[in-house]
């Protein structure tokens, strides 16, 4: 049992590239799902309900199908890369850039979702009552969006880390096993599993397991302390 | 010097077609039922609406016209809803200092601790926005929206969402903020109370159009004003108030006439320490006006009145409403059966004498 947990260099690196996998994913995530659900949450014209559909696609689609899309776009006879080639770039397929652009769409769901829900609730109120008092966007975005949904920024950042965190389909058909630069936590258990070696894969899964559910404990403690905070505001 | 709005806007089944020049002193009433759009006018004027095809300036300033819209934040308007809408991750001095420190220093005519000693917000300070009651809450609203010392202060139903009992503590502190800061100031409201007690002019509103806006005084003169629909003719005077001996009695007079009237408990908790009041208004019900030919002096009715009858208007209910004219010009309605009024033979420009039975001080 002592060296259950003796984790292998192969597996510190997949440990590392993963965790940066997930931290790259969740900040850009938060950069491009804040405004997008800002603005998912103000609108109800047919095209809102349209990119509404494309953002919960990941959600529904097998993580294969995406994958092989993702494959096909961002390999090198790809429309995107081939841009990228001709611009003396490199194209994305089983790179660490195309596994971040993948987990990107894989994960933006996660992300929007509780923004949007956050930022619907908000209301127009705060926003109006702040810009009477002065307050121009940039103001309002950071003093009344911002902590008014915290909970929401909070939980889509955790769920888009964790989420990223537990990716597999999509990474696999897009980016191979490549050690330190594809081969994540969840591919290499798969590697383990495939030569049967079950307990190196147990120690991984294990970990993976115990993090994962660390992680919804914390958002859903969050949101139920909050629902009763909110309760109790309303019944006060 | 004032507010011109002109809209046409047409939304679903309701349109707002208008173009009015609102006084930029004192306070307007914008009175109507709900879903007369007095609400969307008040959003237009705020730049809430940008949807809507208007063309808005204040004192010369064009906000709003085909091709500018200057938003709410350059605007100047202090806004108070129905909700009080404090923003509620702050305490109540945040709330009330979010927006002095927006206000730039030049701009800041009404100091902090004014606003504070006016609408009583000392004791409130410390307090989160969650401990507050309802009448508590729009106060610290109404001071907050002052604290940018606004050029132009838009209450939207302001006491509507409040109690009968939360309502009468706030509408002196409303009445007093109005005066006392001299903030140009459109009020949306269908209440009559709140009218009488707070508006110099009014727009009366119907079906997305208003009326032309008249001053209080004119509005009172028309038999059918929308103004008395709820509790009958009612008149107001202006004069001032002098608080004599115990309980609250005091003297109303004007330059021609004085009543013995008395003022509520909240009137004299609210003006503790001072005994004379300048430019109050004396509120009267027309069904508790009666009159006589000649002064009468055994009746226990103290307050009589000189007067002229100005008008006669026979109403559907059999009762007639007679417009009188005081010696100092100001107008007070009498509400009498027909038969009391062919029995007395009263005629236009006939001397009689009103007697008062009953009068509320406002303010």
């Amino acid at each position: 049992m002592s060296d259950f947990f003796a984790f292998t260099p192969a597996d510190w690196q997949a440990i590392w590239l993963t965790l940066k996998l997930c931290f790259i994913t969740t900040l850009l995530l938060m950069l491009l799902a804040t405004p997008l659900a800002w603005w998912l949450a103000r609108g109800g014209s047919w095209f809102h309900t349209v990119v509404q559909s494309l953002v919960a696609l990941p959600l529904v689609l097998p993580p294969t199908v995406l994958g092989f899309y993702l494959l096909i776009l961002l390999g090198p006879q790809g429309w995107i890369g081939q841009t990228l080639e001709s611009m003396g770039l490199n194209h994305l397929a089983f790179s660490f850039n195309g596994i971040v652009v993948a987990s990107l769409i894989y994960s933006l769901p996660f992300a929007v979702q509780p923004l949007q829900d956050a930022f619907g609730r908000l209301g127009h109120r705060p926003l109006e009552v702040a810009a009477s008092l002065g307050a121009s966007p940039m103001d309002r975005l950071l003093t009344v969006v911002f902590p008014l949904c915290r909970g929401g920024l909070v939980t889509a950042a955790t769920l888009s880390f964790a989420h990223t965190m537990g990716e597999f389909g999509v990474i696999l058909m897009l980016g191979g096993s490549i050690p330190g630069e594809t081969r994540v936590l969840s591919v290499m258990i798969y590697d383990y599993a495939e030569a049967l070696d079950f307990q190196n894969a147990h120690r991984l899964s294990l970990l993976m397991l115990v993090f994962s559910f660390l992680i919804l404990v914390a958002v859903y403690g969050r949101q139920r302390r909050f629902s009763l905070f909110a309760q109790r505001n309303v019944n006060s | 010097m004032s507010l011109n709005v002109s809209v046409n806007w047409q939304r679903d089944a309701f349109c707002l077609q208008l173009a009015q020049s609102f006084p930029s002193k004192g306070v307007t009433a914008l009175y109507g039922p709900s879903g007369c759009g007095k609400t969307s006018l008040l959003r237009i004027v705020a730049g809430l609406e940008r949807g809507a095809m208007s063309n808005v300036s204040f004192n010369g300033v064009d906000w709003q016209n085909e091709s500018l819209c200057v938003p709410l934040e350059k605007r100047r308007i202090g806004l108070v809803f129905q909700e009080a809408s404090l923003l509620p991750h702050l305490d109540v001095r945040a709330n009330l200092e979010y927006g002095w420190r927006r206000t730039k220093p030049a701009q800041r005519r009404l100091a902090p601790e004014e606003i504070y000693r006016m609408l009583a917000l000392e004791s409130l300070l410390q307090h989160r926005t969650d401990q507050l009651s309802g009448g508590q809450r729009q106060r610290v609203a109404l001071g907050r929206a002052l604290m940018t010392s606004p050029d132009l202060l838009l209450l939207d139903e302001p006491l509507a969402a409040l109690d009968a009992v939360a309502k009468r503590q706030i509408l002196p502190y409303l009445a007093r903020v109005v005066r006392d800061t001299e903030t140009p100031t459109l009020l949306v409201t269908h209440s009559t109370d709140e009218v009488l007690r707070l508006a110099d002019h009014i727009g009366f509103m119907e079906n997305g159009s208003v009326a032309p806006v008249v001053r209080l005084a004119e509005a009172l003169q028309d038999p059918s004003s929308p103004l008395f629909a709820d509790e009958g003719a009612v008149s107001v005077l202006q004069g001032q108030f002098v608080i004599e001996g115990n309980g609250g009695w005091g003297m109303f007079s004007t330059t021609s006439y004085h009543l013995h009237v008395r003022s509520s408990p909240e009137y004299m908790s609210l003006h503790s320490g001072s005994t004379a009041f300048q430019n109050h208004r004396l509120q009267i019900y027309a069904r508790d006006v009666s009159i006589a030919l000649t002064d009468p002096t055994q009746i226990s009715i103290q307050n009589h009145l000189a007067a002229k009858i100005s008008g006669l208007t026979e109403k559907d209910d059999g009762l007639v409403l007679v417009r009188l004219t005081l010696a100092d010009g100001q107008l007070l309605m009498a509400e009498l059966t027909s038969a009391s009024v062919s029995r007395l033979g009263l005629i236009l420009g006939m001397p009689v004498w009103a007697l008062v039975k009953s009068a509320a001080l406002l303010q």
